[in-house]
């Protein structure tokens, strides 16, 4: 199944519109981003006009619909990993529940030939980007490291070490640019994320080298435990481009909309040879930082509920049927599309495969050593000489 | 007002309690015994940490003695180098051993040779408390065994327990050391119990324990690996081989004493890790154990270590892990 084939149709209204806030964002370098988070769509589901929407246009009814299609398929998966987590299938999930604006919102703004450098948080963004969910949930359930191939889907691995993949970002990025092919790579990094060493190096790499990269750092406004008080002193994290000389953006997270609208310009941007752009998404985690945690420890729950009623779907939603533009057919069509997901991830997940314990010795180099084979061929015979063992 | 989970009792009497209770505890105890140590790192604050080990701790201390910092394992190791610089005795930890790789710089540049660039005028007496090893289904970067990076490194004292017992007596001692401690704890081993009553102080953090005694053979273990021993043991008995255990406790000091004291008494020696074989930790007892013993002898140093492969995802864990099976297999190649 691939969802990304579904591109919104009307990129270039939002390229026009991206090139029209061109010379805005130019200025924006050297100035701090708005305070109150940029926005296109309150939360009643109200287009909103002025200051707050930053210059950027509203995406049309039909690419805004194909965002929603998207999102409604996202969470109906991420919540149907979640159960499936619990039930023990799968090792881990960390889920990105609430988060669809950011994740579906930015990616939706790539081309295929673009690239995608996601963490453990950004399944979903991997899932939109067409990669098949068996292969995608192989790194959860424990079967491999990472399951997909990524030069196929031009995504690299869900990464894990915080902020490292944000180097790999801007590496990508300038190494197409050296061989001058338009591509463009977005890498996502979480708000507790920022504070690592790696983070301010790649930002920092990127802006002197002028790389085709885009950061967008999902404020889910926790680090596992950890609020972002405790991470930053800035107003906003994007504030923090300013001082590597890039464009920064705050943009509201949970509107799908607006981070379509400032993604999509930034990748125009970056494509057109002009750098990089830090884009901050203002959104919240709703579930646990993974299975394994325990948010009731550390944020109160009446926290949790104000942002359920800031969800980003119900808030494009309403939009969409104020315009009329969910009819029952639409509705029915993405509620069949995303059980349908639901069912075949199901079936993935439920069904054990078989793993090759030999496999443990593949891989490892691309000269094959003698050393390495011994210790497979030791393994073989440990396991040929265990009752039903292998032979 | 207790800050301790369940299981431990404040009263002396003797109950059961986790290797992260034991360590709790010791954490507790040191910070009410010396007001300069102070605890900070990813999630230590108010959530207890993931593993649980500080749980209870900030209500009892405060922000000022514990606390959340912003997440930077360099920034962690960096700013505690300069925290013990001045006088106190920071306890900082990496939330898992592969995320302490941001840190390396400043473990190896500085906390390892500080007090030798400075004729021993700058001691730094701080711990940094490592969870590591694997056989917990974790995802990649969350069971690596990485004490040989540290035990290269000149300057740097590494220890791990392998029980309740040690976790508490050795946390105490590496932070009264004005050494700076690498305190490596095995992940597998937070929810296993032990009778205790404590405080309890076991032998000198620097020693190993013959914690099973034998006459055929000395397997050599540490942290995650000293249960493989046990159980090696116990099956290697029901098979009439009489197996001494060697908990080292200590990977750096080494103990020749107590290590050799048991190899001349079996005459044969293996070491059991779970970190790769290839350079790893088991090359040094090896060569150490053979230079010093060679003439008592009957066999070569055996390594069974984990292969020289990546940490493998949870599906294919178990068959990358030391076994009681794949040891005993392992003294079996030996001619007898
Ligand atoms: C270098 C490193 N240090 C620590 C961790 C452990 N860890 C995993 S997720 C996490 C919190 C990350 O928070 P944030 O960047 O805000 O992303 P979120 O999980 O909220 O999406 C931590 C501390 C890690 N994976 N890598
Ligand atoms: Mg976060």
């Amino acid at each position: 199944m691939c969802i990304f084939s579904d591109a919104p149709s009307a990129r270039s209204t939002v390229s026009h519109d991206g090139h029209m806030t061109l010379n805005v964002e130019r200025a924006d370098s050297r100035t701090l981003p708005s305070l109150k988070p940029l926005r296109l769509l309150d939360n009643a589901g109200h287009a909103v006009s002025g200051a707050e929407t930053g210059g950027f246009a509203l995406p049309d009814l039909e690419t805004l619909l194909g965002l929603y299609r998207r999102m409604v398929i996202a969470r109906r998966f991420d919540v149907q990993v979640t159960a499936l987590t619990r039930q023990g299938r799968l090792a881990t999930f960390p889920s990105a529940l609430g988060q669809e604006a950011c994740e579906i919102g930015a990616v939706s703004a790539l081309r295929r030939e673009d690239w995608l450098f996601p963490t453990y948080r950004d399944t979903i963004a991997l899932l939109t980007r067409g990669v098949d969910p068996a292969e995608l949930l192989a790194q959860f359930r424990g079967d491999w490291h990472s399951g997909f191939d990524q030069k196929a889907h031009r995504c690299a691995s869900q990464s894990t070490p915080l902020a490292t993949q944000a180097l790999h970002a801007v590496g990508l990025a300038h190494a197409a640019r050296l061989r001058r092919d338009p591509i463009v790579a977005l890498t996502f990094l979480g708000d507790g994320s920022t504070s690592e060493g790696d983070a301010h190096e790649a930002f920092n790499f990127a802006a002197v080298w002028q790389t085709p990269t885009v950061f967008v750092v999902q404020n889910n406004q926790f680090a596992i435990s950890v609020p972002l008080s405790k991470q930053t002193r800035a107003r906003t994290i994007a504030d923090k481009a300013v001082g590597y000389g890039m464009p920064g953006y705050h943009v509201d997270g949970n509107d799908v909309a607006a981070m379509y609208a400032v993604t999509s310009a930034a990748v125009d941007r970056a494509r057109a040879g002009d750098g990089p752009t830090l884009i901050e998404g203002l959104t919240y985690r709703i579930e646990a930082h993974t299975n394994s945690d325990d948010p009731t420890r550390y944020r109160d729950k009446r926290d949790v509920e104000h942002w359920k009623r800031r969800d980003p779907i119900e808030r494009l939603e309403r939009y969409l049927v104020s315009e009329g533009a969910l009819t029952e057919d639409v509705r029915a069509e993405i509620t069949a599309a995303a059980e349908e997901l639901a069912a075949t991830t199901r079936d993935a997940m439920n069904t054990e495969v078989e793993h090759d314990p030999l496999e443990l010795f593949r891989h490892v180099y691309g000269t094959p050593r003698a050393a390495l084979a011994e210790q497979r061929d030791a393994l073989a015979a440990e396991l040929a000489g265990r009752p039903g063992g292998a032979e | 007002m207790s800050a301790l989970p369940a299981s431990v009792v404040e009263d002396g009497t003797t109950t059961a309690v986790t290797m992260a209770g034991a360590l709790n505890a010791a954490l507790r105890d040191a910070m009410e015994a010396d007001a300069d140590v102070v605890v900070f790192g990813e999630d230590v604050g108010p959530l207890g940490g993931v593993f649980r080990v500080t749980d209870g701790l900030h209500d009892r201390f405060g922000e000022k003695r514990i606390w959340d910092s912003p997440l930077a394992e360099a920034g962690i190791v960096g700013t505690a180098v300069g925290m013990a610089m001045y006088g106190l005795r920071p306890v900082v930890e990496m939330q898992f051993d592969a995320f302490s790789y941001p840190a390396f710089e400043q473990v190896v540049s500085h906390v390892a040779k500080m007090r030798n660039r400075t004729r021993g005028v700058v001691s730094l007496p701080l711990v940094i408390r490592i969870p590591y090893a694997g056989d917990i289904g974790g995802v990649e970067h969350h069971s690596d065994s990485s004490e040989a990076y540290w035990t290269a490194t000149p300057g740097l004292t590494v220890v791990t327990p392998s029980n309740p017992a040690d976790a508490y007596s050795m946390l105490r001692a590496a932070i009264a050391s004005d050494d700076p401690v690498v305190f490596m704890e095995p992940k597998s081993r937070y929810w296993s119990k032990q009778s205790l009553s404590l405080p309890v102080e076991t032998a000198p953090m620097d020693r190993a324990v013959v914690l099973r005694e034998g006459t055929d053979v000395t397997l050599i273990a540490y942290g995650p690996t000293v249960r493989t021993a046990l159980a090696a043991a116990d099956a290697g008995a029901a098979e009439g081989l009489s197996i001494e255990v060697v908990d080292l406790r200590s990977l750096s000091p080494f103990d020749d004493e107590t290590v050799g004291a048991s190899v001349r008494k079996t005459g044969r020696a293996a070491i059991i890790h779970e970190a790769a074989q290839f350079g790893g930790y088991g090359a040094e007892v090896a060569a150490r154990v053979t230079e010093r013993n060679f003439f008592h002898l009957a066999a070569p140093v055996l390594r069974i270590a984990g292969f020289d492969v990546p940490y493998p995802s949870p599906k294919l864990e178990e068959y990358f892990l030391p076994t009681p099976e794949r040891v005993l297999n392992a003294l079996a190649s030996w001619e007898w």
